[in-house]
């Protein structure tokens, strides 16, 4: 058990090498945000260590710099990091029953869309361990990412950044893209939730991102479970 | 009224936490309505399809490399290549595609 626990955190470990690289570039770019909001770099941070959410954080720094008060705030992060309420539901069905508390609270802290898609892409139960191997990379990352944001801003050259934003994107693609090969139905949700998505990005402009992602997620996922619900067998979750 | 710093960093991480353990400390059962289930298990494929486009095209100093990296990446990833790969694979487009038309 102990020897099966070290070698699923050492997968983590190593699917949280892109992770952490992409998470260091966006975080780079939101401690600038986290600046101009008037934050210290300890409390850019801070703020990194213990909230993990790019959307999220990006949003709460717009809410301190125009100083709206901390119900605004709140009522801000709940509608902005709605969608971890989702994934926290999904991943509630590929962690074993027997799972204990703490790790639930570890899990928990790091519902990240990153992690969520690394952690629902292997195959049969999640090992916890395998989440604190990508949380032991993706953490230091995000959080020091920020710190230097604050400190150096604008140091690190414009394509760089550019080409490791793009990171994280090709990690959803490897996690979405194998079972869509297989299974034909996940390959039409794939290709219709990107379609969707799109339209609703130039149709809604008014639309965040945040709210595209819950009011999509949500309508697609219903109808793809009322349309082709699946049977017995299909207890790949 | 001049709201305090770290009062605002602890209602964030208050409320953003709470979503994100709930869920995961309260569902301990494997959910049997069939419907749920299903909801669930395409939840993941759908949140992150909508989070790739047109996400990918918008990060980028130059579309085209977005275009690029979203089509190798396609590519790859139906290859069966590792996570790790298709992400580096991508940035790498993206910077040489930036190298040569920007």
């Amino acid at each position: 058990m102990q020897q099966e626990n070290r070698a699923w955190f050492l997968r983590g470990v190593h699917d949280g090498v892109p992770i952490m690289l992409g998470y260091a570039a966006v975080s780079f770019t939101l401690g600038i945000a986290a600046r101009n909001a008037g934050l210290t770099p300890f409390q850019a941070f801070l703020t990194s260590l213990l909230n993990n959410a790019s959307a999220g954080e990006k949003a709460g720094f717009t809410v301190i710099q125009a100083n709206e008060g901390y119900l605004a705030m709140a009522v801000m992060m709940l509608i902005v990091n709605a969608r971890y309420l989702l994934m926290s539901c999904a991943l509630s069905q590929k962690i074993s029953p027997r799972t204990g508390l703490i790790p639930r609270l570890i899990i928990g802290f790091e519902v990240t869309d990153e992690i969520f898609g690394a952690s629902m892409s292997v195959p049969g139960m999640l090992n916890p361990w395998y989440s604190y191997g990508l949380i032991a990379l993706a953490l230091p990352g995000w959080s020091l990412g920020t710190y230097f944001g604050v400190v150096m801003g604008n140091v690190l050259p414009a394509r760089v950044v550019s080409a490791l934003s793009v990171g994280l994107y090709g990690m959803f693609l490897a996690i979405i893209i194998p079972p869509a090969r297989k299974d034909r139905r996940i390959a039409a949700l794939v290709a219709a939730s990107m379609a969707a998505s799109c339209a609703a990005a130039y149709l809604l402009p008014g639309l965040s991102a945040g709210m595209r992602v819950i009011v999509l997620t949500v309508a697609i996922s219903a109808a793809a479970a009322a349309l082709c619900p699946l049977k017995e067998e299909d207890d790949a979750v | 009224m001049q709201y305090n710093i770290y009062g605002y960093i602890f209602v964030m991480f208050a409320v953003t936490y709470l979503i994100r353990v709930l869920p995961l400390t309260l569902i301990r059962r494997p959910i049997r309505n069939r419907f749920i289930r299903s909801f669930l298990y395409y939840v993941p494929y759908v949140t992150l399809s909508v989070m790739v486009l047109p996400d990918i095209v918008q990060a980028t100093s130059a579309p085209l490399a977005g275009l690029l990296a979203l089509a190798s990446g396609v590519a790859l990833a139906w290859s069966g290549k590792s996570l790790f790969t298709v992400a580096v694979a991508s940035c790498a487009v993206v910077f040489i595609t930036e190298l040569i038309v920007l």
